[in-house]
């Protein structure tokens, strides 16, 4: 199948970006170099193509309730303008999806949007329409991500640079509000909002304006690779890596993320995430940080000082920020305290390592 | 975009390098490699004293995005490692020829150097 094209696709090919497939997208992983990508994300402004992020709108009547009971967070919450960080979950309570729920404003023609991981769009189109089917609710449900680009502006400076951009002021926007502001004459759907750590902001637009709004927010191209970089450092999860519905099925609570369940509501996994809450998880989303040298990865074994194998690494990298090898995976409840000594098997040798907090940049 | 390929050294379709010598010669990996690895961030490098085969493995480089194993070019005896590149690994991107040096090797009577590839057959390759 042919991978499907970000609308800035040639421009960063002209650029000098070397692409990676990502969810089935043709996307950039580097522009100069992972590290220097990163250092201008967690000391100055760099600028990402998200665009293989997916947009969904949600409209109608029974907008809201389509969304209560297919996330597991309280939409009932957001007023115009907010958002939040949510999960999808199936009936067992395990994570299809993470995504951000976005509250529209009021007159917009769709009262929600939410993204979705790249290449989960059209899943979650046929999600939410087969539900909304069989529940007989009365919503549109509109697959956009073609229309769209998206860009995440991120750094300290991201507010100084989008601020002298932008028409409207976006500085009175608080963390996890959102407004349309338009930037170089282009309305563009403005969250502080991010992947990285960081300050900054991310913006839906039109993908036939994508050009303009990218060469104006001038700084630091960034790519896929300084993105995971900056995420792993923070502990956020990837989808597809640190948890996959298919090959590593986790809930909310196994995955750290309980806080974004509110069992006060009613939806799709609901009950069975109930039971997880009141009986506690078996295994916890750890950071781990290596003592020896050497750089984890996703799948190598963690082991306890027995050298059993008792979990995996989900994700690792060599920290650009911190110079020090850091992971994130799963192991039972016994070991995640932060301290305690583990292993990680590194092609067949096994390195010392600690559960360490996350994220790891506040240690 | 062009990458630097020394007329001094002989290389190894795996992309390491090393010097054209009779006794002593060193071991790298080279510019066009450094480039489609990214920013390295760690090496794993064998002891002095230790034995080298042509074309088995004697290490790994490690980018942040990609493992890559390394390959002997020789036959012969580690007699030095790069040791600066265990605090700056960074050394094989800025300058994989010459401070991103990796291995000095006493070469055996029959060290494996004929088969290796010259400058121009490397070139050809890459480009």
């Amino acid at each position: 199948m042919a991978l499907r094209k970000p609308p800035l696709r040639d421009v960063h090919d002209a650029r000098g970006a070397t692409f990676t497939e990502f969810g089935g997208w043709d996307m950039p992983v580097e522009f100069e170099s992972i590290t220097d990508e990163h250092r201008a994300v967690r000391e100055e402004v760099g600028i990402f193509d998200v665009s293989h992020m997916g947009e969904i709108e949600v409209a109608g009547p029974d907008a809201e309730a389509l969304m209560q009971r297919l996330t597991t967070n309280d939409v009932t919450a957001l007023d115009p303008g907010d958002s939040h960080y949510s999960m999808i979950t199936d009936e067992d309570g395990v994570i299809v999806d993470d995504t951000v729920v976005y509250r529209l404003p009021e007159g917009d023609e769709a009262e929600f949007l939410f993204v979705p991981n790249a290449g989960h769009d059209e899943q979650m189109h046929e999600h939410w329409t087969a539900h909304r089917n069989e529940w007989d609710l009365d919503a549109t449900v509109s697959n956009a991500t073609d229309e769209y680009a998206m860009f995440a502006l991120q750094g300290p400076d991201a507010p100084e640079l989008l601020g002298e951009v932008a028409e409207e002021s976006i500085l009175d926007l608080q963390k996890f509000e959102a407004k349309y502001a338009t930037v170089a004459g282009v309305e563009c759907w403005t969250a502080r909002t991010g992947y990285t750590g960081e300050d900054g902001f991310e913006l839906v637009l039109p993908a036939a304006e994508a050009e303009t709004v990218w060469e104006a927010l001038d700084c630091q191209p960034c790519g896929l690779g300084a993105r995971d970089t900056l995420r792993l450092e923070m502990g956020f999860l990837l989808s597809g890596q640190d948890f996959d519905h298919e090959d590593d099925p986790r809930n909310p609570y196994e995955a750290g993320v309980g806080w974004t369940v509110k069992l006060d509501t009613e939806f799709v996994g609901r009950d069975a995430l109930e039971r997880v809450e009141a009986e506690g998880v078996e295994e916890e989303f750890v950071g781990i940080k290596l003592v020896d040298r050497g750089v984890p990865r996703h799948g190598y074994d963690v082991t306890n000082t027995d050298d059993v194998i008792i979990g995996q690494v989900t994700s690792g990298t060599m920290s650009p920020t911190l110079g020090e090898p850091i992971a994130l995976g799963y192991v039972p409840t016994e070991y995640a305290d932060p301290g305690a000594v583990v292993n990680v098997v590194v092609r067949g040798q096994s390195k010392k390592a600690k559960i360490a907090n996350t994220p790891f940049l506040s240690d | 975009m062009s990458f630097d390929v020394p007329a001094d050294r002989k290389y190894m379709e795996s992309h390491e390098w090393v010097t054209d010598a009779d006794d002593t010669a060193k071991v790298g990996i080279t510019d066009f490699a450094q480039d489609e690895l990214g920013d390295v961030v760690f090496v794993e490098l064998p002891d002095e004293g230790d034995d080298l085969t042509k074309d088995e493995e004697f290490g790994v480089v490690e980018s942040i995005k990609a493992v890559s194993d390394l390959y002997s070019p020789v036959n012969g005896t580690v007699v030095a490692v790069n040791e600066a590149l265990a605090d700056q690994p960074e050394l094989v991107n800025d300058d994989p020829f010459g401070d991103g040096w990796m291995l000095e090797v006493e070469l055996d009577d029959d060290s494996g150097m004929d088969d290796l590839l010259s400058a121009d057959e490397y070139r050809e390759q890459i480009e």
